[in-house]
């Protein structure tokens, strides 16, 4: 199909073709929500038969850089919002600006996780062959509860790798896209009149945003004793 | 039947979607949804045939009460690919990937669907799925049931599960995308004048089951992905011995694999509500109660899943919530039956070949339903549970059903997207061995599951063979039936005559246009003044008017 300015050839008005872009991204979403569900749907059934066993998953977590992350994403959502605002008063430079500011803390909670990533892999604490929790840390009360504690706590990190790497390829997914809408933006293609792109991946970014909002307080804060 | 002889024999399109541009470049990177329909419809076909043959394998295979052709081993492989092929690659995409992707945009009167390359990004990513599924067929096949359950699927199996998990896997993003697509188009793009309850039945159906692949199939994805995961990296999501569960892999499962009969049936409802109202020169009975009813199914199909699982040790009141809830979801089906009969009263009836398989739809979908139910309340099904009575049930609603939609679909727009009619005398005995051959390959399992015959069996006791003989017997018939269209429709390309652009004639907004359609599907966007159905009201159709004898006072008809 053609395009003539911004308009594509199938659709009769610039209004068709945004309400038609912003249907489509919502309804994207939603199965979005159903595909992080059945993950999550997982991870809920598994805390709840083994509470013992996630607790103590739950306590090698880095609090720390895990708030950070959560700092670091809001603060990404924020510039993002910022970019669809510049977008609609038709500021280009200012759209550059902050699409890039959140590419910038985007690679920041990527990096960061990465940190995370490194030390479970340290710590032997990926699942597989070399997965290990010395026995010290497992109290006697523990693992008389649950004589499949070691095999549950490898669950929690199963679980744990699954839903943030999930969540880390959307990430970077999402900086593909606002690297693709940098270039674009460069070349002036956002306007007042025209700046659907820059709305829908701000819409991509916020649900990736929500995602870890759940993810936080579910993975890193419940049953925490420190 | 006299309207079409009573007209001038018309003249093909001099330009039209099938040689606006020439090329294979022009077909593998088209936007143009009436050419990704075709796309969608040779490759479908192809999976429906090789479903076909691993059915034609397991029905000889099953003979003899010894099982002598295949291994236990490589049964369990063929009925396992023979599951994977017909529902993933066939059943699902079939009528919304062919029929919806065609029709949808010219029945509301758009150019195209609202998002035409992710609707070539849809058919590609069949594709790649479809490669894989091959690819893993290949590599020796799959051996644990198209219901891929844990630990054999994710542990213990010696088959080719990663490739054909990822397979169905990046399949099911192509459903997505298909739905999203429909959604979208139906709520931006319709024509002026064409409002939600001017639409067309057919739209209505697609438009449910887009509901259904939005939400159902990006679980079954998870699901999958988390199989697979434990099968590569020796994960424990649902392996027992590493503190899983293998019934959290059922319940994901179901959650999507039952709405998704309801993704295969629905569109097909969709189809026989458009033939019945157009060869019973009526309108379609109950439109608003049609349209609710298909809502009503894919809200309600999302509620019933553990009925699947009520011998996986559920409790006694979890599995009365969804027996009950079972019984609900049957009630919309029902009512779209009546709804149809009650199109076809007084109405003027002709039956050319969509019509019969129209029929065909209405019988077999019946018996497939009502035994649905038998298989729903509890008490029976503890004893009809994973024998052949289920797949009977379930070959009813699929091949009696779905299938029979399908080849209602293909004979009912082969005009209109070909240009050509087909021998009507031919397909027309075609759909009659179709239904004789069906049922002589289905009914005999109702009995023989009843009697006790398990499923995915190799081999069975002496006393069963008289069933199977004559099922397989069935499925000889059952073959002939569907080669014949696929030889006298490429036959009628070249030879048929010129069907002209209202054969039927129907009310629709699709044969108001050119056959075949010009690539931008309206020459001006129309403008909708009209109901749907509406044949009291449309002279442009060159029908009688039609005539619907008033009641006679004696009370006797």
């Amino acid at each position: 199909m053609h395009r003539t300015g911004e308009l594509y050839g199938h659709f009769e008005t610039l209004d068709q073709q945004k309400e038609s872009a912003s249907l489509g991204m919502w309804i994207f979403l939603i199965t979005e929500v159903m595909f992080f569900g059945g993950i999550f749907l997982a991870y809920t059934v598994n805390r709840h038969a083994n509470p013992v066993a996630f607790a103590l998953g739950s306590n090698t977590l880095d609090l720390r850089l895990g708030a950070i992350n959560t700092g670091v994403l809001l603060a990404s959502s924020f510039t993002m919002a910022m970019a669809v605002w510049a977008g609609h008063v038709g500021k280009q430079k200012l759209i550059t600006l902050f699409l890039i500011l959140t590419l910038l803390l985007g690679g920041i909670f990527l990096g960061i996780k990465g940190v995370e990533y490194a030390a479970k892999f340290e710590h032997h604490l990926v699942p597989g062959s070399s997965f290990h929790i010395p026995a010290e840390d497992v109290s006697a009360a523990a693992a008389k509860a649950d004589p499949y504690f070691a095999a549950h706590a490898q669950l929690f990190f199963s679980l744990y790798f699954g839903m943030t790497g999930l969540h880390a390829l959307h990430m970077v997914v999402g900086a593909g896209l606002l690297i693709w809408l940098i270039l674009q933006s460069r070349k002036g293609r956002f306007t007042a009149k025209y700046n659907t792109p820059v709305e829908m991946v701000g819409l991509y970014w916020h649900f990736v945003d929500i995602v870890w909002i759940y993810l936080f307080p579910l993975l890193y804060l419940i049953d925490r004793h420190k | 039947m006299s309207a079409t002889e009573s007209r001038p024999a018309e003249q093909m399109p001099e330009k039209h979607y099938l040689n606006a541009d020439y090329g294979i470049r022009s077909w593998l990177l088209t936007t143009d949804h009436k050419r990704i329909a075709l796309l969608y419809l040779v490759s479908v076909t192809f999976f429906f045939l090789l479903g076909g043959i691993f059915a034609g394998l397991i029905r000889l295979h099953l003979l003899t009460p010894k099982g002598a052709l295949l291994s236990p081993e490589v049964y369990n492989r063929m009925f396992t690919m023979h599951g994977v092929a017909m529902i993933f690659f066939f059943l699902i995409p079939s009528i919304p990937a062919v029929f919806g992707n065609f029709f949808i945009p010219l029945m509301i009167g758009a150019k195209d669907l609202a998002f035409p390359k992710i609707n070539l990004l849809s058919w590609y990513l069949y594709m790649i799925g479809g490669a894989l599924a091959l690819y893993s067929f290949m590599s020796g096949g799959l051996d644990t049931g198209w219901t891929f359950y844990t630990p054999l699927s994710s542990v213990y199996s010696n088959s080719a599960v990663a490739p054909a998990v990822l397979g169905i896997f990046i399949n099911g993003f192509s459903s997505i995308l298909t739905g999203l697509n429909f959604l979208v188009t139906v709520h931006t793009m319709r024509a002026p004048g064409m409002t939600w309850f001017r639409l067309p039945m057919f739209v209505w159906a697609h438009y449910a089951t887009s509901i259904i692949m939005i939400l159902g199939t990006p679980v079954v994805a998870t699901t999958l992905a988390l199989a697979g995961m434990e099968r590569l990296f020796h994960l424990g999501f649902f392996n027992p011995q590493l503190g899983g569960d293998p019934v959290l892999f059922q319940h994901l499962f179901w959650f999507y694999s039952h709405p998704a009969v309801y993704i295969m049936i629905l569109p097909a409802m969709g189809v026989i509500s458009e033939i019945i109202p157009t060869f019973s020169r009526k309108p379609l009975f109950g439109y608003k109660v049609m349209a609710g009813a298909s809502l009503a199914i894919a809200i309600v199909g999302f509620l019933v899943w553990a009925h699947h699982m009520f011998v996986a040790g559920q409790s006694a009141y979890a599995a009365l919530a969804f027996s009950f809830l079972t019984m609900l979801v049957a009630v919309p089906s029902a009512v779209k039956t009546f709804n149809w009969t009650a199109t076809m009263y007084r109405g003027s009836i002709s039956f050319q070949t969509p019509m019969v398989y129209a029929f065909g739809f209405l019988g077999l979908f019946l018996v497939g339903g009502l035994t649905g139910l038998f298989l729903g309340t509890l008490g029976t099904d503890i004893h009809i549970h994973d024998t052949y009575f289920v797949v009977a049930h379930f070959h009813y609603i699929m091949v009696g059903g779905a299938v029979m939609g399908y080849m209602g679909a293909l004979h009912y727009w082969w005009p209109k997207m070909s240009g050509r009619m087909y021998s009507e005398t031919l397909a027309r005995f075609a759909a009659v061995i179709l239904f004789v051959g069906f049922n002589l390959t289905f009914f005999p399992q109702f009995l023989m599951g009843y009697a006790g015959m398990p499923r995915r069996y190799h081999s069975y006791p002496p006393e069963f063979q008289i069933y199977n003989v004559l099922s397989t017997a069935g499925a000889t018939i059952l073959a002939i039936g569907y080669i014949l269209p696929i030889l006298y429709l490429l036959w009628s390309l070249k030879f048929g005559p010129v069907a002209g652009r209202n054969p039927w004639p129907s009310t629709g907004l699709e044969w108001q246009t050119a056959s075949p359609p010009p690539t931008e599907n309206f020459e001006v966007t129309p403008v909708v003044t009209w109901e749907a159905y509406d044949f009291e009201n449309r002279p442009d159709l060159g029908l009688d008017k039609p005539v619907i004898p008033a009641a006679p006072a004696s009370g006797h008809d």
